[in-house]
């Protein structure tokens, strides 16, 4: 019997369903030189948006593209050392 | 930062929420999703009831997750639960099944759904992301939602208490009982491990500030998170076999003293706009009465 | 092959079907006149003979919501329920269709309230018709337990991949001792292959089933598919009937059974256990001279709609009876039948007796009787004068 196939209600994963990064009214950015890369920005995004990369310029990192701007990162930052920058 | 033995940095980085969802900026239950991910990774099948993750996982024929996810109506999902986890034992398969359902879908309409599945020991984790109201269909009031909020069936304040359900829960006598906040992460992550260890009926209650139904900027959600504890409004405890602690972050707040005023809680949500300080006073017993009953179980 | 000549109930041969479909996972909520089902396959659990779990869960909407997890998840997993219980599961009935998820529940057919009422009609059972799952009824307990056993291949056939639901009346059969032959464990095994389903939750393996559709035409496709995978079932019935038949020497047709048909001028149609006052009644009219057969309907979903006109077509009229009402129009049976007769330019008379709701006893004498003024009703005056009749005996 050959396989038949159906039209099921099935979702796969995928990154970026939505480019999110277009709700943003104010950016986080990110000063590295005072960062302490104690990860609570990383920790506490609610949209899995900071990457931790951990190169010789900064330990952490934005994705803007789907960042929706909501500031929680700067406002758990220990050393407040991520500013929210209105959107152009 | 180390808490209960788990490091921050020992944490997986897999992402198991997605970019690209479709969650409210500031979302606390997007936070949650994220933690259950750091604690159980790839062994989760999740079990979704009708709420707002069912909106954060995205169109199909894709989604904005990586666990495996069972969507489910609304007052059925610890029953589905239960059928997922039996057959699994059937199959000698490892799997950890978590219901992830909103205030409704546990306290309301999935009540007796979920006290069965209490009741018989079946081998769950129901997690309640408890945001205090039906946020997915516009803020209307739950028997979750505290004394005194603001929602848009209660335009005056809502006249009746929240229900206590971990307490419930616990009348159940199921092997483990815990209260968790978005607002601390590790605890919740140590918690969500230490249920997975037991065989059993487990039960989860994560409280969830809401920037959208709440009425507060989205940069706030984990302040309100920690002035809920530290004001005593919300308690982290855990109960194992019916022994119930209160976890380190809230044990500072068993005395009275310590607290801050939960005025300072109130004002930074608009949803307590209209709460006069005769009613505040009735919340702050309401808090003092929440405690004291708590405190006869430890 | 071993034949075991039992005296089961019509709830026993359900419970006896599923042991020897090797269900593994059952759940259920105890409700009158399904509860024997699940008190036997507990006692078969609980002695040993069937290796299964058994979830009691609170209520009906989480008998089938267990069930559905429980499928959705690997196993083979059975439910049971009657009226106010099928009622309350109704949610999950559609939820579990839209999943193409297979799974099997017998309906132990008994009219709806208020007021209270335990005896049989197929209000309960007629109600679920558009939510799709197959759906078949028995007419007796040996076709009882074959049935379910059929039904488990056919729903987990890859041309399916639906729920389905067996009825059987209330008392009728439920609690009504026949002989049953129950086949050797050996003969089911060889038919019933190892569980099949579209897709398995599994912990690693990330998919979703039944998030938003991005675009409503998707949904509809999948309704669509839904729809045009219940039309095909009927090439698997007939399949999975016949080669049941090679096996134990009993087939029903499939879809539909004739009896006495092929000379008929007169039909009558019929589903449920009253069907064998049918066959009396056509074997009285038949004495008396009249031109008369039976088609019995073994499937209400898929509707045999084909195999129905086939049959009726050159006929001079036919009488459908409905133990079931759709208040306010006809009976369900009956609607379905003059709308896919009237498509297919069957131009017989459709004349539609509403009887024995609520319980209320019909006898091959009273059937006869009904069908004889019809007959000569359309003999006389070529038309049928009252086309929903209510008979209350």
């Amino acid at each position: 019997m050959s396989e038949i196939s159906h039209i099921l209600p099935l979702s796969k994963p995928k990154e970026g369903i939505s480019k999110t990064g277009t709700w943003r009214l104010k950016k986080p950015v990110i000063d590295h030189s005072k960062c302490v890369k104690c990860l609570m920005c990383w920790l506490h995004c609610p949209e899995s948006t900071i990457d931790v990369v951990e190169s010789s310029e900064k330990f952490v990192e934005v994705n803007y593209e789907f960042c929706k701007g909501c500031g929680v990162c700067a406002n758990v930052c220990p050393v407040k050392a991520i500013s929210m920058v209105p959107e152009g | 930062m180390i808490v209960g033995g788990i490091s921050i940095r020992e944490l997986p980085r897999k992402k198991y929420l997605l970019p690209g969802n479709s969650s409210c900026p500031g979302c606390p239950e997007a936070l949650g999703l994220r933690y259950l991910g750091m604690a159980l990774g790839d062994r989760v099948i999740l079990v979704v009831p009708a709420g707002c993750s069912t909106v954060i996982e995205g169109l199909a024929p894709n989604y904005s997750m990586r666990f495996p996810i069972v969507n489910v109506p609304f007052a059925s999902a610890d029953a589905v639960a239960s059928g997922v986890a039996t057959a699994k034992e059937v199959l000698g398969e490892d799997a950890v099944v978590v219901v992830w359902a909103g205030d409704g879908a546990t306290a309301d309409i999935g009540f007796a759904t979920l006290s069965g599945a209490a009741e018989r020991g079946d081998n769950i984790i129901h997690i309640c992301v408890d945001n205090e109201a039906y946020m997915n269909t516009g803020i209307q009031r739950s028997s979750l939602t505290p004394y005194g909020a603001w929602t848009t069936t209660t335009w005056t304040g809502k006249k009746e208490r929240k229900k206590d359900v971990p307490l419930i829960m616990l009348m159940h006598k199921v092997p483990y009982v815990a209260t968790a906040s978005v607002g601390y992460p590790m605890d919740f992550i140590e918690k969500l491990r230490r249920a997975a260890s037991i065989k059993g009926f487990k039960y989860i209650h994560l409280h969830a500030p809401c920037p959208t139904g709440w009425r507060f900027d989205p940069s706030l959600t984990v302040e309100v998170a920690k002035l809920a504890v530290e004001t005593g409004m919300w308690i982290l405890f855990e109960a194992i076999n019916g022994k119930v602690k209160i976890s380190p972050s809230s044990l500072p707040y068993r005395d009275r003293s310590r607290r801050k005023p939960i005025r300072d809680y109130i004002k930074i949500q608009g949803r307590f706009r209209a709460l006069t300080d005769k009613e505040l006073r009735k919340l702050e017993s309401m808090v003092d009465d929440v405690w004291d009953t708590l405190i006869k179980f430890t | 092959m071993k034949l075991v000549v039992m005296h089961l109930t019509g709830n026993y041969a359900v419970a006896w079907a599923v042991k020897l479909s090797r269900v593994k996972v059952v759940s259920a909520y105890p409700i009158t006149p399904q509860t024997t089902i699940v008190e036997k396959i507990s006692e078969f659990i609980e002695s040993g003979m069937m290796d299964a779990k058994i979830v009691r869960v609170e209520s009906e909407h989480s008998a089938l919501a267990t069930v559905f997890g429980a499928a959705s998840s690997g196993v083979r997993a059975f439910t049971a329920t009657s009226s106010h219980g099928l009622m309350y599961m109704y949610e999950m009935v559609w939820w579990s269709a839209g999943a193409r998820v297979p799974i099997v529940m017998a309906i132990v057919t008994r009219t709806i309230g208020a007021p209270w009422n335990i005896w049989s009609d197929h209000s309960d059972f007629m109600s679920q018709r558009d939510t799709g799952w197959l759906m078949i009824f028995a007419e007796h307990n040996q076709e009882v337990l074959d049935s379910v056993i059929q039904l488990f291949r056919i729903t987990e056939d890859p041309r399916v991949y639906l729920p389905g639901m067996i009825a059987l009346d209330a008392f009728i059969l439920s609690h009504t001792t026949e002989p049953v032959d129950v086949p050797d464990q050996s003969l089911v095994d060889s038919f019933l292959p190892s569980r099949r389903q579209p897709y398995t939750f599994k912990s690693g393996d990330p998919i979703t089933m039944g998030n938003l559709p991005s675009n409503p035409r998707d949904n509809m496709k999948m309704r669509w598919d839904v729809h045009e995978s219940l039309v095909a079932a009927k090439k698997v019935i007939m399949e999975v009937d016949r080669e049941w038949g090679e096996l134990t020497g009993r087939s029903y047709g499939g879809l539909i059974e004739c009896y006495r048909c092929s000379d008929a001028k007169y039909f009558i149609i019929g589903v449920g256990a009253w069907v064998g006052d049918m066959r009396e009644a056509v074997d009285m009219l038949r004495s008396e001279g009249y031109e008369v057969g039976l088609i019995k309907l073994r499937f209400v979903r898929p509707f045999p709609a084909e195999e129905l006109a086939e049959v009726v077509r050159g006929g001079k009229g036919a009488i459908v009876f409905d133990r079931s009402v759709s208040a306010g129009s006809a009976g369900p049976l009956y609607l379905d039948t003059v709308a896919h007769l009237g498509a297919l330019n069957v131009g017989v008379p459709v004349k539609n007796v509403i009887a024995g709701i609520a319980g209320v006893d019909v006898t091959y004498n009273d059937i006869a009787g009904v069908v004889r003024s019809f007959i000569e009703e359309i003999e006389s005056k070529g038309v049928v004068s009252n086309y929903v009749e209510w008979y209350f005996g």
